[in-house]
């Protein structure tokens, strides 16, 4: 389900109005451009290293498109694992959301220091965040079955456990999915942080890394123009993961659209 | 009918929820072809029953009767994400049998639901889910089949031809069918049993030798009728006209 024309003209329109406000607010009280450079100047560096922000762009993305797909692997298969296996439930659960307790981002020096400056310690980073609120979410709704489908399923396969795993798949697994789907827009809005943060530690390239240089140079336009690039960016994100869902879920009866009741 | 022995025979201890007895110990016989109607007041056990005949609840003796049972509860347990072909088909599917299309869509033909095989069971009224619910359990080809209010949905009209339906797609099963009206025991049912009192006693007020299904709206079914009411009556404890 795709944004009404109208309601996505109103939050544009009111960003329009906060753009003007800010370009008066630096016109009028006089603000030097490397405090806060106005909206138009950013615009300007958009347009004047769009090549720039293109390719740290495209290297942020990719390390938030595959810290979103592993982290969500690896959530989904942890919380499968959570599923089946008392044992699993006993040793793990408890760990896992102790875990929660440690700030990931200070774990982000170490994760330089053992994947090094490339991609591959921001995916991890990534990963990190995404991988609890998907295993949560999913192990909740797959534990929360409706149990008249469940005894349905047992009477219709005799009590045969042979037939349990496709019980898991017909039944537990796309009763989970609009549980799964919430933990999924979790990590999509989530991801971006973890990319960032991990550039910001240590890295070679992408729209963290710019923003850095950027702000070492004072060349405050640039760091705004990357800041816009990295929200359109999560926000596009969001939408993907957002139509995904719904297309997924496309037998549910109430889909509310991003911006609620008109 | 005749003396054939009975296909299942059921020894149940009585079933306690929490430490408080909800059912006294009880046995059902049940023969091949025959329909026992259960009546009894809400809330007085009647799901618990039919749960613990299917092997669902704990405290039944003899062997488990789930792979010999088709259950039809009195939610209609549809599940959304799939259509109403593929709903009625539920069994096939996780015992990773090939589907009997053909079957299924004569069956929601004589269902009237023709035009909705391939809808989800979101758009469906609520008559027409628990039509899609008895289908399934129609398709199941199973023994003893356990029916849970399975008409309470339905306007008049279409309850009398759901229950001619029942009647010919079940002959040579055993079926348990609970039931709040006595109109439908008394049209449908070989047996009629009661179940009230607390903890709930099962216990048999009526036989009906006749074919069914039967015409209610005969005198010749007039004293049948009185006889449930006046059982539900002294079961339920109130005074009535």
């Amino acid at each position: 389900m795709r944004l009404p024309r109208p309601l996505l003209a109103r939050p544009l329109l009111t960003l329009a109005g906060l753009l003007l406000l800010w370009e008066a607010a630096v016109h009028l009280l006089a603000l030097p451009p490397y405090i806060l450079p106005p909206p138009s100047r950013v615009g300007l560096a958009l347009a004047g290293r769009a090549d720039l922000l293109a390719a740290q762009a495209a290297v942020t993305v990719a390390e938030m498109l595959l810290g979103l797909l592993f982290g969500a692997l690896l959530g989904a298969s942890a919380a499968l694992a959570l599923l089946a296996s008392g044992t699993a439930r006993r040793w793990l659960l408890p760990l896992l959301v102790a875990s929660q307790a440690v700030p990931v981002f200070a774990l982000a020096p170490l994760l330089v220091l053992w994947f090094g400056y490339g991609m591959a310690s921001k995916i991890v980073m990534a990963m990190l965040i995404i991988f609890f609120p998907v295993a949560m979410t999913l192990y909740d709704g797959l534990r929360r079955t409706d149990s008249g489908w469940l005894d349905l399923a047992r009477i219709m396969t005799g009590d045969d456990p042979r037939h349990r795993f496709r019980i898991l798949l017909q039944i537990r697994l796309p009763a989970a999915l609009p549980a799964l789907a919430s933990g999924l827009k979790v990590a999509a809005a989530v991801a971006p942080i973890g990319a960032v943060i991990g550039e910001w530690v240590g890295a070679s390239a992408g729209l963290g890394f710019l923003m850095l240089q950027a702000n070492a140079r004072v060349q405050t336009d640039l760091m705004f123009a990357a800041l816009v690039v990295l929200a359109l960016c999560a926000v596009a994100l969001y939408g993907l993961v957002d139509r995904l869902s719904r297309r997924l879920l496309s037998w549910q009866p109430d889909s509310h659209t991003l911006s609620g009741p008109n | 009918m005749s003396l054939r022995p009975p296909v299942f025979s059921i020894r149940c201890p009585g079933f306690a929820y929490d430490g408080l007895p909800v059912l006294d110990a009880f046995t059902l016989d049940l023969q091949p072809g025959e329909i026992v109607a259960i009546l009894g007041p809400s809330g007085g056990g009647k799901s618990t029953l039919l749960k613990l005949l299917a092997g669902l609840l704990p405290g039944c003796t003899g062997p488990s009767l789930t792979a010999q049972t088709a259950w039809m509860a009195q939610q209609d347990l549809l599940l959304p994400w799939l259509t109403v072909r593929q709903n009625i088909l539920l069994g096939s599917r996780l015992r990773g049998e090939s589907p009997a299309q053909a079957e299924a869509d004569a069956l929601l033909a004589r269902l009237g639901l023709a035009a909705h095989g391939g809808s989800r069971p979101a758009t469906l009224s609520g008559g027409m889910r628990q039509r899609v619910a008895l289908a399934r359990t129609l398709l199941e080809n199973r023994p003893l089949v356990l029916m849970d209010e399975p008409f309470s949905a339905l306007d008049a009209v279409t309850r009398e031809a759901m229950q001619d339906l029942a009647c010919s797609q079940l002959a040579g099963r055993a079926v348990v069918l609970v039931t709040h009206d006595p109109a439908e025991a008394c049209r449908i049912a070989h047996r009629i049993l009661l179940l009230d009192g607390r903890p709930a006693r099962l216990r048999e007020i009526l036989r009906l030798p006749q074919p069914v299904p039967r015409d209610v709206r005969s005198s010749a079914l007039l004293p049948a009728l009185r006889q449930v009411h006046a059982a539900l009556q002294a079961g339920s404890g109130m005074e009535m006209a």
